[in-house]
């Protein structure tokens, strides 16, 4: 141009292409690129067909979702309690507490029994010395089959195993072993049929099973897109399998040989805290914070009861079924335990006695009694028995105030 | 029956942390606070006459329990008072004249607290905010606030950590003391009782319950994870302390295309996964639990007594002894898995198939349960020794596979792994349940042991077992912990 006027423009290689041209200033993400004009105009496009192919994606995962939940609901033909009408109904539940265990100075987070069904292990919070270990806070513990070792961790963010000797004295910390690593805290843990192998679940939203010995990763899993809090091993001889739930309100069936997701169930509203196998191996509870227990059935793929009251208004942070499969016990955070009749959908019986929640229940190997842990620093230990007919005239409640 | 549970609120809300465990339980109970407060609906809301004053805007308890019992379908007072009292734990309403938050079915009073102070707005009061509160009441000149024990001994402390600033918090206290002055009678005294309430759930009485305890493991997503402090008493920020930031993680990642189409992968999965018909699920689940239901001791009474009930530990002896109870091989012949994981079971059925010349199939099966538990370093090793022993040319105990299985079985030996014979144990295991399961129940000696026809030399009845059996439960293990230094 005659007066000399010109805009300047930087010529050089294209960031992206690498030929040489006249380049243009833009922005990616905050950071400052240099592309050529073509460049830029292919990827204003790309991100509109690559926003394209999301949204018709995320379109037909939902159309299958709705598909799949036509073809289910076409095999619901009847409703698990409207089936067990048939069932001859329990009666009055009344359960004793047989033992009161006072021991820990500190919230009670998790427990297990020993397979010899005597004994338990419980976890809590922490400001006591009792065995000195780098960990603030353990939440999930487990015992060994062969009663011989314990696993547990927590906000260590690891899972560790502790042989066990008679001496009480001895400092177990100094045999310790670490086994797993997540990167956020462990929420539970259970050793498979042996001691060799741990399945843990983390706050990192993952599951894995590792190698006692070696502390190797064995298999992780992948597919929760939130903090794991409970997991639990299918009860068969031959089974091979696991349910978790977690923070994203799913709860999820492994393999655990191929660390793949083999069914999901999401109907909870909100955290499931608590997952349980019905002692057959073909379904299994929940409990969660929106207040309610469900039963999901794997050959139905899909939820079969609800046991929730209007009247339940705080989440269930713990569950576990009787031998028989009949008696969901459920301890929840308003400091109770409820006892729901699994096939009526009936609750029968509301258990008090506990000054805060009730973190975690569990019934003992052979049923004979189950043990509840609450942040009132408690164990108690309770059996129950049905009254008879004639007995029930004499009993003018339905619950029971365990004050021991 | 089952009841549904109420529906939730929108499933859309612009804040995450509204869903988070918390706020789902202050809002139910903020639905129950506001229909009792309802006025056809609710309870009767009164100003009572005593002595020289009035009482202003109180309930009694049993007009609540009452009205939880019948608006909430609870048959039990006990239960209608045990939510009630939970409900004032959290603050949501509280007896004029106790610090204690709980609800009693007499004549007490109850007053509803004001919203502001309601837990739902996720208050963590600081020191700050308590001192001033203290220093305040100690100002004022009636009985009805003078400051019970713990609270003086916590003013006490309050004055020694704050010494600097107890200049400024004695300003703010005698400012807000001339502008509640300002305020009507009745108008103060309900105030005044909402603050005190809000600071027993937030400084409780020693040895009650602190409700504003959280679960750990949900404090990530709370509302305010910053835990920027507010004040209570509107405090310029400068003047409390700032806790230290809490890492807030991600956790609702935006989902990927990868994601979407593992999601659509799986979907097809189910959608091709054949399902049984829900009548056909309840009839097994009942039939499970009736075949179960007389192993329950939850249910029926068990015979031996329950140990935990007789302090007699017989029923543990037997269940761990050689001997087994008619009760217990009753229970062998309900599946192949339950003779198998009862080890007097299991020994019962190898001895059977041993006198039939058969029990490679089941060694072989125990062989492969026992390689998936050992340790990863010895899996190798034993993988190889079940190969020679049982599916080699020439093995000792050769079993039977069908040509498919034993081809990939012996694929997967080129890489032993504890999950190499999956297959062939899977095959095994069909052919044994089948086969030689049917043939078990039906032999001599499993009939013999479940119809108690007991031979002349086994009449002793329990052994003295070598274990030492305790009758009270230990706990082995306190596991805690220490502040990491």
């Amino acid at each position: 141009m005659c007066d000399h006027t010109f805009v300047a423009i930087t010529f050089g290689p294209c960031d992206s292409c690498t030929l040489n041209k006249p380049l243009m200033n833009i922005y990616l993400q905050n950071e400052p690129v240099n592309y050529c004009s073509l460049c830029v105009e292919m990827m204003a496009c790309q991100g509109l067909t690559q926003g394209e192919n999301l949204a018709s994606l995320k379109a037909e995962s939902e159309g299958l979702k709705l598909r799949l939940e036509e073809e289910r609901a076409k095999l619901h033909d009847v409703e698990l309690h409207q089936a067990a009408e048939k069932v001859e109904p329990l009666g009055q539940l009344v359960t004793k507490a047989r033992r009161s265990l006072k021991g820990h100075g500190n919230k009670v987070l998790c427990t297990d029994w020993c397979r010899d069904k005597r004994r338990l292990v419980s976890s809590s919070q922490v400001t006591e010395h009792a065995v000195t270990m780098p960990c603030t806070w353990v939440m999930a513990c487990a015992y060994a089959p062969s009663g011989c070792a314990i696993a547990c961790g927590g906000l260590d963010n690891k899972c560790s195993v502790y042989p066990l000797s008679l001496d009480k004295n001895e400092n177990l910390s100094a045999k310790k072993k670490s086994v797993a690593m997540h990167t956020n805290y462990l929420s539970a843990c259970s050793f498979t049929n042996s001691d060799m192998q741990i399945l843990t679940s983390s706050g990192d939203g993952t599951c894995a099973l590792w190698d006692v010995e070696s502390g190797q990763l064995l298999q992780s899993f992948h597919g929760h897109s939130a903090d794991v809090l409970s997991l639990d091993l299918a009860p068969s001889e031959t089974g091979n399998t696991f349910v978790s739930g977690g923070c994203d309100k799913k709860a999820n069936v492994w393999d655990m040989r191929s660390g793949q997701n083999i069914q999901s169930f999401e109907t909870h509203e909100s955290d499931i805290n608590s997952v349980k196998y019905y002692p057959s191996g073909d379904a299994f509870a929940t409990g969660s914070d929106d207040a309610t227990c469900r039963l999901y059935d794997l050959r139905a793929d899909r939820e079969v009861a609800i046991y929730s009251k209007e009247s339940i208004i705080f989440g269930a942070s713990s569950v576990d079924f009787s031998i028989s499969g009949r008696l969901l016990f459920a301890g929840y955070n308003d400091y109770t335990i409820n006892v729901w009749d699994v096939l009526k959908g009936t609750r029968v019986s509301i258990l008090f006695g506990h000054e805060n929640r009730v973190s975690t229940v569990r019934v003992s190997p052979d049923g004979t009694a189950f043990c509840s842990g609450s942040w009132d620093h408690t164990l108690r230990v309770r059996t129950g028995r049905y009254l008879s007919l004639s007995d029930t005239h004499t009993h003018t409640h339905t619950h029971t105030h365990s004050l021991t | 029956m089952a009841q549904t549970s109420h529906e939730q609120g929108s499933a859309g809300t612009a804040d995450p942390d509204e869903d988070s465990p918390n706020m789902i339980v202050y809002r139910k109970i903020e639905d129950i606070i506001t229909r009792l407060q309802d006025e056809s609906e609710g309870v009767p809301i009164r100003t009572v006459k005593s002595f020289m004053s009035k009482i202003p805007s109180v309930v009694t308890g049993t007009d609540i329990v009452q009205w939880l019992m019948k608006n909430l379908s609870i048959d039990d007072p006990v239960e209608a008072l045990h939510i009630g009292g939970l409900i004032a734990a959290q603050g949501y309403i509280f007896p004029i004249s106790d610090h204690v938050l709980t609800l009693k079915d007499d004549g007490t009073f109850y007053r509803f607290q004001a919203p502001y102070f309601w837990p739902s707005n996720c208050w963590e009061p600081e020191n700050t905010d308590y001192a001033i509160y203290l220093c305040k009441r100690t100002m004022q000149n009636k009985t009805r606030l003078e400051l019970a024990d713990y609270e003086a001994e916590n003013l006490a402390r309050l004055q020694r950590a704050f010494a600097r600033k107890w200049e400024f918090i004695f300003m703010q206290a005698e400012a807000q003391v001339k502008i509640d002055r300002k305020k009507d009678k009745t108008e103060r005294k309900i105030l005044d009782s909402q603050e005190r309430a809000f600071w027993d759930v937030h400084r409780p009485v020693p040895g009650c319950v602190n409700t504003t305890e959280m679960d750990i493991r949900k404090c990530r997503r709370m509302k305010n994870p910053q835990r920027v402090k507010k004040s209570v008493y509107g405090l310029a920020e400068d003047t409390q302390t700032q806790s230290p930031v809490h890492t807030h993680l991600q956790h609702s990642r935006k989902d990927t295309k990868e994601d979407v189409e593992k999601e659509i992968f799986f979907l097809n999965t189910q959608l091709d996964r054949h399902c049984m018909k829900m009548s056909k699920v309840a009839d097994t689940l009942m039939s499970y639990t009736e075949q179960y239901l007389e192993y329950d001791p939850f249910v029926c009474t068990s015979e031996p007594s329950n140990p935990w009930i007789s302090d007699d530990c017989t029923f543990w002896e037997l269940e761990a002894s050689k001997d087994p109870s008619q009760q217990r091989v009753r229970k062998w012949g309900f599946s192949l898995d339950e003779a198998l994981k009862d080890p007097v079971g299991r020994d019962q059925f190898l001895k059977f198939l041993e006198s039939e010349f058969s029990s490679e199939n089941l060694r072989f099966w125990l062989a492969v349960q026992d390689l998936k538990r050992r340790p990863l370093q010895d899996v190798a090793a034993r993988a190889q020794g079940i190969w020679q022993e049982f599916l080699a040319e020439g093995a000792p105990s050769s079993i039977n596979l069908d040509s498919q299985s034993y081809e990939r079985t012996s694929h997967n030996l080129k890489d032993p792994g504890r999950y190499s014979f999956e297959d062939a144990q899977d095959h095994i295991y069909k052919l044994m349940k089948s086969d030689s399961y049917t043939r078990f129940l039906r032999s001599n000696a499993y009939q013999d042991l479940l119809l108690a026809r007991k031979k002349p030399e086994t009449e002793q009845g329990r052994r003295t077992s070598l274990e030492k059996f305790t009758r009270s439960v230990v706990i082995l293990a306190y596991f805690t912990g220490v502040m990491n230094s």
